[in-house]
């Protein structure tokens, strides 16, 4: 089997992902004949009712959490902000805020500007990560005062993959009576969780992250810790989050999640073969590439490689000639004119940053569009290289 | 995904005169690595005064590489005295026009065009010699009030994306803003709706924290036993470290944030945020 030409080769699952065809085959019943309100006293709506009971009950059995443990919300950025603004408003005579360096902007922006919504009351400490994206726990330990409300660390890096210590993380945060929340909207689904056997007090999660659709998220909130919703309007969600349920999306999460549990080892063995094979093959073929991010504590899916003395725009669009579809951490991808955050904060040289290219795979990958995109890509380097000004100086 | 036109993706992917002219007569070099695109431009001028030849190394991104290939299609056979006029709307038009926030990538063109003819002709380029205002993309006061006059700019936002000035760290914004002002006053027909605004300079405001530490934070701490020293700012983050009776004292957190960072609000910079080094 080879790769036909206007085959798509997606490797771009850390932005989004396909919707599964036995998701979209789950949802289709509720954007057509079972259209009830899940609140209603008719049979008719207590009957998608029961869907969204059946839908909580699988995503809490992938979190290895209870049912009611788990609030749908439109997206991770609702959860990210609903658990941080929580507990800021739980304690009121608290002023500080811990997260890191290399988070997503949902939580990033949210403590940038803690300052100007909580009337210059709360702060936020933004711990810093080494070189390979991981994170100092003695620098960590260190940042926590009396004075801190919450803990916020995502599971895992969007950017490289890089996976936090967020159990242990958890647990020290418990001993200081201070709450933890995780953003682990990239960790659900490729790496187990058993919520039960740590002290994580909230966990958001997105379900376009893992094959469901754009516009559904979860909020996991552990049993008897305080909450605060950010929504306020009916009794939807036991009060936790006002708002008629997206039910079909719901019933599409369950059902990915459900898919995610059984392809768990599929993820962490085929998956992370194929991106072994392109990760080896890439920095072997193509001379100064370098790996970002710590080579094993990482996601099974995700491989970022900086290309050095070229800018990331400009592989990206030529890998699109091929129809590869990849990210990139270069400032000219995202209209800024600063590469990553990420890989800024883990001191990642400009030389490489502006030339960084971000794989991530899927179940749905095959050897053959690896292959593929280990044929193309040394050619589009090369290229590249040739009309780089600084690329014959610093190769003589 | 940026809206490219054809003429954009026909020179990115299929660049005309990648390379570089042996014994050019004049050769351009503008941006670096840090900033994420660079240009060295060489051309061959011939006794008419007349560009024969024009090549180009970029590294950059598609609307950087195609803007490079545009100019010096649009250079070969060009009089030296037309090419001294050229803008870097000529590129942007030539290419069918440029997404907003990369006309940086035109400006760039005309800036290595200009280098290559100064080094030709021996001129001294007047833009080199103005005063630094962002430091981050090492942009001229010269370079910006051109761009301003040039592509009649009336935010701090068109000015970032016409010289990038002001899209690092941000700390220019004030001066930006006073340009924008100062060279609108020379516009007449032109109404900008912004605001005079004294900004510090990163190096004042570390003096200004440093001096009233010294003068009345240090001495009041060292009446109840205390001390304070100035560790690093960052921004905004102003780290000290508490020493003394204060370091590890219960109110020590009370004393940072009611007292420390009240004090140096009031008196620097209301936006700052006073943390204890650990």
């Amino acid at each position: 089997m080879t790769v036909s030409p206007d085959q798509v080769v997606y490797m771009d699952n850390n932005a989004t992902t396909r919707v599964a065809p036995e998701v979209l085959d789950a949802m289709m019943p509720y954007l057509t004949e079972l259209y009830g309100n899940p609140s209603s006293m008719h049979t008719f709506g207590g009957q998608v009712g029961q869907a969204v009971s059946q839908a909580r009950q699988e995503v809490a059995d992938l979190l290895g959490a209870s049912p009611e443990e788990i609030v749908f919300t439109s997206c991770g950025t609702e959860s990210d902000s609903t658990a941080i603004l929580s507990a800021i408003q739980t304690y009121p005579e608290k002023n500080h805020v811990v997260t890191t360096r290399v988070e997503h902007p949902a939580v990033k922006n949210l403590c940038d500007n803690l300052e100007i919504f909580t009337g210059r009351k709360y702060h936020s400490t933004r711990l810093h990560v080494e070189a390979d994206g991981t994170l100092d726990l003695q620098r960590f330990k260190d940042s926590l005062t009396d004075e801190t409300a919450i803990v916020s660390v995502m599971w895992a890096n969007n950017e490289t993959g890089v996976i936090f210590p967020v159990e242990e993380m958890a647990r020290i945060t418990k001993e200081r009576g201070i709450l933890f929340h995780t953003d682990a909207v990239q960790a659900v689904g490729k790496i187990p969780i058993n919520l039960k056997e740590t002290a994580i007090d909230f966990l958001s999660l997105s379900g376009h992250k893992l094959h469901a659709p754009k516009g559904i998220g979860v909020l996991y909130v552990r049993k008897g810790t305080p909450f605060i919703p950010f929504l306020n309007g009916g009794h939807q969600e036991r009060g936790r989050r006002g708002g008629t349920e997206n039910v079909a999306s719901i019933v599409g999460l369950g059902k990915a999640c459900a898919l995610a549990a059984a392809k768990m080892d599929e993820e962490n063995t085929r998956v992370r073969a194929l991106r072994d094979k392109l990760e080896k093959g890439l920095l072997t073929s193509i001379p100064k590439a370098l790996l970002n991010g710590h080579p094993e504590q990482r996601l099974p899916n995700t491989a970022n490689i900086s290309f050095e003395y070229v800018e990331g725009e400009a592989i990206l669009l030529h890998m699109n000639q091929h129809n590869i579809c990849a990210s990139s951490g270069s400032a000219c991808t995202s209209g800024s004119l600063e590469p990553s955050h990420v890989l800024r904060a883990m001191g990642v040289p400009f030389t490489a940053a502006h030339g960084s290219i971000r794989f991530s795979l899927s179940i749905y990958n095959t050897e053959e569009e690896v292959d593929f995109v280990l044929e193309k890509m040394p050619a589009i380097i090369a290229k590249l290289r040739a009309m780089s000004p600084f690329w014959e100086e610093n190769n003589k | 995904m940026w809206e490219y036109t054809d003429k954009v993706q026909e020179h990115f992917i299929n660049p005309k005169n990648v390379g570089e002219i042996e014994n050019a007569d004049g050769v351009g070099n503008v941006g670096s690595i840090a900033c994420g695109d660079a240009l060295r431009l060489t051309i061959k001028v011939d006794e008419n005064q007349i560009i024969t030849d024009a090549k180009f190394k970029t590294f950059g991104c598609a609307s950087a590489i195609a803007s490079s290939s545009m100019l010096t299609e649009m250079l070969k056979g060009m009089k030296l005295e037309d090419a001294k006029n050229l803008t870097n709307d000529d590129i942007a038009r030539a290419l069918g026009g440029l997404p907003k926030e990369k006309m940086h990538c035109s400006v760039m063109g005309r800036e290595a065009l200009e280098a290559a003819i100064a080094d030709y002709t021996g001129v001294i380029l007047p833009m080199a010699q103005g005063e630094v205002v962002c430091e981050c993309f090492g942009v001229t006061d010269l370079e910006i009030i051109r761009a301003i006059k040039e592509n009649s700019l009336t935010s701090v936002e068109e000015i970032t994306n016409f010289t990038k000035a002001g899209g690092g760290c941000g700390k220019c914004e004030g001066r930006l803003r006073e340009l924008l002002v100062e060279t609108a006053e020379g516009l007449p027909e032109q109404t900008v709706g912004v605001k005079k605004q004294k900004r510090m300079t990163s190096l004042e405001k570390i003096k200004k924290i440093e001096e009233v530490i010294e003068r009345e934070i240090k001495p009041t701490l060292k009446k109840d036993g205390g001390d304070i020293r100035l560790i690093d700012v960052d921004g905004d983050f102003v780290t000290v470290s508490l020493r003394g009776s204060c370091a590890g004292c219960h109110s020590s957190r009370t004393t940072l944030k009611e007292y420390v960072e009240k004090k140096l609000r009031e008196q620097v910079l209301e936006s700052l945020i006073v943390e204890e080094d650990k």
